[in-house]
């Protein structure tokens, strides 16, 4: 009879202690896997992962993806060492970026849907979006020749252009103000990689933390007749204007000028260099002063 | 009669030699090492027999596996991301090991064996007596609480800490703090409870005897008339309560001459250390299973044993 | 620098974050002090033509801080890439700091281990080599082979080694692989070398044509002046002709992409069109020009045993014949739009587009060309051609009108052309040719009369004696040839210095890696790195770089930029200076010179190459009292003043300056030493201390009125021809050398990327170059590549006749080759494009074209 109580008091208290210790490791561990939900956005995940949360989901960490990126900058995150949740795969631009490899190696053995089977075309990749964000470090912003990030992007023109303007500064120069453009950019990373400052200039960050949002309500007009093809509203009409004799108004441009007046003669050539080249000469200091 | 633990195995390796003694164990190490071999062999050498690791993994780039705990936590965080391929994957492992004996995973393929296992011998070896009493059924409350904690927070939780894909992943693809966990299972092991994780709390383990709970390869002691009491096995099976029903007792009660406990790891431990050859690898097909008493009942018998024993 | 301990604490805290991150924080940039206690400085940029003038920040001797000049006209602050990590360059982990000789047991040993040796060693061995080459093979039994990278002291000074002291014309610059061609058609064109006109023409032009320069790269600067011109000024326009799509184009009005060597035809269809337009400027071609041809059918600087060197009618021929007008105008006559649209797959509108902008005479037009004419077998005809448009509408020598050939190097101008380390000239254009030129420079150097060798080895009819006791013969061996002579055993002695021939010279495994390494010749590289060519070598001397001297550079346009010597070299390097004048104490007058020409001076008797040629009274009379001081108190080293006891730069340069205002060129007079120091260079000819922008052009340049003392202003003068008449040339279109065929079936072309200098042996040791742009890839066309079914970054093997060099493909860079042609840049030292290239030269500039041979891609 007393062993039996005893027996039995003591497998309730085994149950009650399991349940706590097994209650204890599950709290615990939910509390680290939510911690480890936010990826840090300096890792990036491979070409046609899916969003965060059901990647998290759907990797088994398996590493294939490793395996077959040909220029091994894949990586499995590691317990303490990496930010990811363990054993899922990043890679870090600055420290070696994604090739952008056409046939995308690392996506068709990935055994789960972790890494997206329907993405073919690596330039529809969405890795995350390279975004200039350090203008006043920028060495391109201040007028020097670089563009490197420019040069080593496989999308060049399309995913990050060069915007021209004149370097008032120096008053003969111009700047090449580097531009990503997010319909194209994949977040490959290159230009980060390959940014030659000290830390980079030009970062690919998680889509979340580099796109702004538009109002809803609101439209760019411009961007909106040109997707339209035309006018959204009926086309103006043509304007006529009181203009005395001779004179005529572009409507368009907002520009008066005089009719039939011929055009300024264009200062002589080769036989009278000395004015015009000093001065166009002259100006070139001045402005430059 | 029973044998003093400092001369566990004496008489076998007297009887059947080194080799005897011991085949299985080797053969187990050798797949171990093996298996980490060929998943290396790729990155380091070029050849492509396996890639990936445990949790999922190609073979001769053409033949998916996938680890069904994996599998199992997938399903329960949403489901996101399963495709035929992992179906196909998770099916081919399942069915290997229903056949071949689903914890012969643990056994023969399961790096965190060799942890623990060691963990085990060092036991032995300091003597150390003292174990925590765990309920080996926490292992399935542990699978629980791994499907739980995939639904609640909707992604692979447990494979954070997983100690087996860890040290998997970590021995392929590098360690990180791996490590730590590796110690700790092992200090668990030596130092709180005996056959501590894999004998009680690893919700791998647990799955894997579900899935080989009929399995055909199993461990069989056809001749276990012949078994002299040493108590041997028991002192080195990872499950030892599983032992009784397939030994005299299970004969009392007319048991099929077999392991068939799904917690049987197929280890050979039993056969290695047995002077006098009662057990060895052999089939047990459905029909004999059939002829026992039912699996609940064999279970029943087994706890009965356990709490009879010295 | 002094950290304390909480300072040390947080870069250690800020180093664990970034290590965390994955980012390097470098232990320079966690420790920075502030600017405390930098001294700064000008020097000019070392890398380019362009000649951007960049302070250099000195602390504890150290550069550690640069910054682009802001008071510089040319850069006005900015850099490029490559000028942005200038700090960088004197400071990679494989200085070479001791003279290392191969050795066996203890002995110089051709096939030795590189050993280090002293000075002392090395300089005997030298001597003994080259004396005892010079003594057996004559005066092409040795070589030196200089740079447009050295200062232009260096060039003078081994200028004055090899032509006065060793008596032999065996001196080239590496700018024979570089300017040769544009040399070659300003002298045939104006008599005279180098640019009328200077960098203002890019604010005062209005078109800007580039015909193969791919500025946008290779002149970062210029282009970003080119480029805010087009955006500022209405009606800008820029028209860009090359072989493939590159960065120009990006901002071209007109982007001309044409087959190989048809640019000739391109060339004569403007003239063509011009002339039947009418609108050529008679009177000022009336006035200041000629009409001429020259001969066709000239080879391709090939050897002479090769068949397409033995079909040439007219081999290396250049005398020009003199024709009218109308037989000119008959001559371009073939070149019809459709013609040359035909030949050279450009569209015919895109054609008639460029010409327009010549033939409005209303149009300021500057052209602008670099490697794609120059490294070019008709590259003389071509720069020719450009200069036939030009003269014809009077284009030229005014402000946004003008004809420009960029430079490559800092110095090519400065140096290998103003000096004239050619194995044909002397300073201030003078050539060993003419025995008037060689005596004026006796003269000048306190040489026995005959001492420096003429071109043909005879002084006043006589042949000159030598120590080899065989009359000289020609004495004149051009770059490409030094190495077939070094193949076959003609030439035995070469000295190498300030660039890396090794891996720049074309058909490395034929010619110049054989000759090289043949057992009876001894090569000598001076260079701060162990680079190919040091690798290739028997002797290596260390060498003080740029900041590490004090040095002076002329660029692109006329301006001539100095700098003190900011820094102390590593170890035991030393400078090309030094080295040049140590050396010659080495070598007695007796071991080079024969007993006639001693006996004309016999106070030269005994005495060494360096008591004759620098302690000569002229150069050793500037004193040096231990420091180089600026106006603001500043103190300078000057380590090769304080070896050899006088101010050495000054006295070199003060020598050489009397070849200008002394000598029987005028046009290239240069101010004295001081005044460079204090200004942020000066455009020559500088006289009465004002520096020229354009010239030949009465009012802008005062030489004219030197020459024609009634000129009025505006009036030109091309007074580098005696009649004051410039050459208009006609040369036709003629096929390359080797055209792509069944087998070799892509034109290959090689050249330069941004990131990289030259050989990359200064850029690809700063690590953000090398990570912004690792290794040479081969560009190109999409269509190509899917033919041959490669994609982006397949490993391929390209191969020529010559060798084959395997890399990756690369169809989405920056260049775009049009389909039939791949690009390749040459900086890599790990695929050396050399072994795939032709030693194909022009046959009048004898200047190597890189830019078309044949070859075919396929999977490595």
């Amino acid at each position: 009879m007393a062993a039996k109580t005893v027996n039995r008091r003591r497998f309730l208290t085994t149950m009650a202690r399991t349940a706590c210790g097994v209650s204890l490791f599950a709290l615990g561990l939910g509390f680290y896997a939510r911690g480890s939900k936010a990826l840090p956005p300096e890792y990036i995940r491979p070409p046609g992962a899916l969003e965060e949360e059901k990647f998290l989901s759907a990797c088994t960490r398996c590493g294939i993806c490793v395996r077959d990126c040909p220029y091994d900058i894949l990586k499995l995150a590691e317990l303490g060492r990496d930010n990811a949740a363990t054993g899922t795969p990043y890679f870090h631009a600055r420290s070696g970026a994604c090739e952008m490899c056409e046939d995308i190696p690392c996506i068709p053995n990935c055994p789960t849907g972790a890494l997206d089977h329907s993405l073919t075309d690596i330039n529809k990749a969405r890795m995350g979006l390279a975004v200039v964000i350090d203008q006043e470090n920028c060495i391109a912003f201040q007028g020097l020749r670089c563009e490197v990030c420019y040069n080593v992007c496989p999308l060049r023109g399309k995913a990050l252009s060069l915007d021209y303007q004149p370097n008032k500064r120096s008053g003969r120069h111009a700047l090449f103000i580097p531009v990503v453009h997010s319909d194209a950019c994949t977040g490959c990373g290159l230009c980060e990689r390959a940014c030659i400052l000290e830390r980079e200039a030009i970062k690919v960050l998680p889509i979340r933390l580099a796109k702004g949002e538009l109002g809803h309500h609101y439209r760019f007009g411009w961007k909106e007749k040109a997707k339209h093809g035309g006018a959204l509203v009926t086309p103006d009409k043509e304007h006529h204007f009181n203009l005395p004799k001779g004179v005529e108004y572009d409507y368009s441009t907002g520009r008066i000028y005089v009719k039939n007046k011929p055009a300024a003669p264009n200062a002589p050539q080769a036989a009278k260099p000395k004015g015009g080249a000093a001065s166009i000469l002259n100006r070139g200091i001045q402005e430059a002063k | 009669m029973a044998t003093p633990l400092e001369e566990l195995g004496h008489d076998a390796l007297a009887q059947k030699g080194w080799l005897g003694a011991y085949k299985w164990l080797i053969a187990r190490r050798i797949a171990q090492v093996a298996i980490i071999g060929l998943f290396l062999l790729g990155p380091l050498g070029g050849v492509w027999i396996l890639k990936g690791n445990l949790s999922s993994s190609l073979l001769l780039d053409t033949v998916p596996m996938v680890e069904p705990i994996t599998f199992l936590q997938m399903l329960a965080a949403g489901a996101a991301g399963i495709t035929t391929t992992t179906i196909i994957g998770v099916l081919i492992v399942a069915v290997f090991y229903a056949l071949v004996g689903g914890r012969a995973y643990c056994a023969w393929v399961c790096p965190v064996n060799m942890v623990t296992d060691a963990a085990a011998w060092l036991r032995r070896k300091l003597g150390i007596k003292s174990t925590s009493k765990i309920p080996d059924w926490a292992r399935w409350w542990m699978l629980g609480a791994v499907i739980v904690l995939a639904m609640a927070t909707g992604s692979l939780a447990y494979e954070l800490v997983n100690p087996v894909s860890m040290t998997h992943r970590g021995l392929i693809y590098g360690m990180g703090a791996g490590w730590a966990v590796i110690v700790a299972v092992f200090a668990y092991d030596l130092l709180i409870a005996k056959h501590g994780w894999c004998g009680h709390l690893c919700p791998m383990g647990a799955l894997y005897s579900a899935i080989g709970s009929y399995s055909v390869v199993r461990m069989r002691s056809d001749n276990r008339a012949a078994c002299d009491d040493c108590m041997e096995c028991f002192e080195v099976c990872p499950e030892p309560r599983i032992l009784p029903a397939a030994l005299k007792q299970g004969q009392k009660q007319g048991l099929p001459p077999a392991v068939l406990s799904g917690l049987c790891t197929n280890c050979g431990r039993c056969a290695d250390i047995c002077s006098k050859d009662v057990f060895a690898f052999g089939l047990v097909l459905p029909r004999e299973r059939m002829a026992g008493p039912s699996r609940e009942g064999a279970g029943r018998a087994e706890d009965e044993t356990l709490k009879q024993a010295p | 620098m002094k950290m304390n301990r909480r300072d040390f604490i947080k870069t250690q805290a800020v180093a664990a974050a970034a290590a965390t991150a994955g980012i390097s924080v470098p232990a320079v940039s966690s420790a920075q002090a502030g600017d405390d206690g930098i001294r700064w400085d000008k020097t000019a940029c070392r890398f380019c033509g362009t000649g951007c003038s960049v302070l250099l920040g000195v602390k504890d001797g150290r550069v550690v801080a640069s910054q682009g000049d802001p008071d510089a006209p040319v850069n006005k602050g900015l850099n490029c890439i490559k000028g942005y990590f200038l700090t960088k360059i004197m400071y990679g982990a494989d200085r070479l700091t001791k003279p290392l000789m191969r050795k066996k047991n203890g002995k110089f040993a051709k096939d030795g281990q590189f050993e280090e040796v002293s000075w002392d060693e090395a300089f005997k061995l030298m001597a003994e080599k080259f004396v005892a080459a010079r003594k057996a093979k004559g005066p092409k039994g040795i070589g030196m082979f200089g740079s447009g990278q050295w200062t232009i002291w260096e060039g003078y000074a081994g200028q004055k080694l090899i032509k006065a002291g060793f008596r032999s014309n065996s001196l080239e610059p590496n700018a024979r692989h570089c300017m040769a061609s544009a040399v070659g058609a300003f002298m045939r064109g104006f008599g005279i070398d180098e640019p009328a006109g200077c960098y203002d023409d890019m604010e005062a032009g209005e078109t800007f044509v580039l015909w193969g320069s791919n500025m946008a790269e290779m002149h970062p600067i210029l282009w970003s002046r080119i480029t805010n011109t087009r955006l500022t000024k209405p009606g800008a326009q820029i028209h860009v002709l090359a072989t493939f799509r590159n960065r120009c184009f990006e901002l071209a009005d007109n982007g001309i992409i044409f087959k190989p060597q048809t640019d000739l035809a391109i060339a004569n269809f403007i003239a063509n069109y011009i002339i039947e337009k009418g609108t050529y400027n008679k009177e000022f071609v009336e006035k200041h020009c000629h009409f001429t041809k020259t001969p066709t059918d000239i080879g391709y600087g090939l050897r002479a045993n090769d068949p397409r060197e033995k079909k040439a009618k007219n081999r290396a021929k250049g005398k020009l014949t003199k024709i009218s007008f109308e037989e000119y105008a008959k001559s371009v006559s073939k070149y019809t739009a459709d013609y040359v649209s035909e030949l050279s797959g450009v569209p015919k509108e895109q054609l008639i587009k460029l010409a327009e902008q010549y033939a409005d005479p209303k149009r300021k037009v500057a052209s602008y060309w670099t490697m794609g004419f120059n490294q070019h077998t008709r590259g003389v005809w071509v720069n020719g051609l450009v200069y036939n448009i030009h003269l014809l509408m009077g284009k030229i020598s005014e402000p946004g009108n003008s004809p420009f050939s960029l430079t490559g190097q800092p110095s090519a101008c400065g140096t290998a052309r103003e000096v004239g380390t050619f194995t044909h000239r002397l300073p201030a254009d003078l050539v060993v040719k003419k025995d008037a030129h060689c005596k004026f420079a006796e003269k000048i150097w306190k040489l026995p009369a005959g001492t420096i060798p003429r071109a043909n080895g005879k002084m006043d009819g006589k042949p000159q004696p030598d120590i080899s006791g065989k009359p000289m013969g020609k004495t004149l061996i051009h770059a490409v040839a030094m190495h077939r002579a070094l193949h076959d055993g003609v030439m035995n002695c070469f000295w190498v210095m300030c660039n890396n021939n090794l891996q720049a010279a074309a058909n490395f495994n034929g010619e110049s890696w054989p000759g090289w390494r043949a057992k009876d010749n001894f090569i000598v590289v001076s260079d701060p790195y162990p680079t190919v060519s040091a690798m290739g070598a028997d002797l290596v001397l260390p060498t003080a770089m740029w900041a590490e001297k004090e040095g002076a550079y002329g660029n692109s346009e006329r301006r001539t930029q100095f700098w003190r010597q900011q820094v102390k070299a590593p170890g035991e390097a030393r400078s090309d200076l030094w080295q040049i004048m140590e050396f010659s104490k080495y070598v007695k007058v007796e071991d080079v010179w024969p007993a006639e020409l001693i006996a004309q001076k016999p106070e030269y008797k005994g005495k060494t190459l360096y008591d004759v040629l620098f302690a000569n009274g002229f150069v050793n009379k500037f004193p040096f009292d231990g420091k180089i001081k600026d106006e603001r108190g500043n103190e300078y080293d000057n380590d090769e003043s304080a070896h050899f006891g006088y101010y050495v730069q000054k006295g070199l340069f003060e020598e050489y300056r009397r070849f200008q205002w002394e000598g029987p060129k005028t046009g290239h007079q240069q101010a004295p030493f001081d005044a460079y120091h204090k200004a942020r260079g000066l455009r020559w000819p500088v006289i009465d201390g004002k520096e020229t922008l354009w010239r030949f052009r009465a009012g802008y340049d005062p030489i004219v009125r030197q020459v024609k003392k009634d000129a009025k202003d505006g009036e030109v003068y091309f007074y580098g021809k005696k009649d004051g008449k410039a050459n208009i040339i006609f040369a036709p279109y003629e096929p390359a050398a080797e055209p792509p065929d069944d087998e070799y079936d892509l034109w290959l072309c090689t050249g330069r990327v941004l990131e990289h200098w030259h050989s990359g042996s200064m850029t690809r040791r700063v690590p953000e170059l090398y990570r912004a742009m690792p290794d040479a890839k081969v560009y190109m066309n999409k269509k190509d590549a899917r033919k041959r079914r490669l994609r982006n970054g397949s490993k391929v093997k390209i191969i020529t006749r010559r060798g084959e060099v395997v890399t990756r493909v690369e169809t989405r860079g920056r260049n775009v080759p049009q389909e039939g042609l791949v690009f390749i840049p040459w900086f890599d030292a790990g695929r050396l494009v050399n072994k795939l290239t032709l030693d194909q030269t022009d046959p009048l500039s004898k200047e190597t074209d890189y830019k078309k041979c044949a070859c075919k891609v396929v999977k490595a």
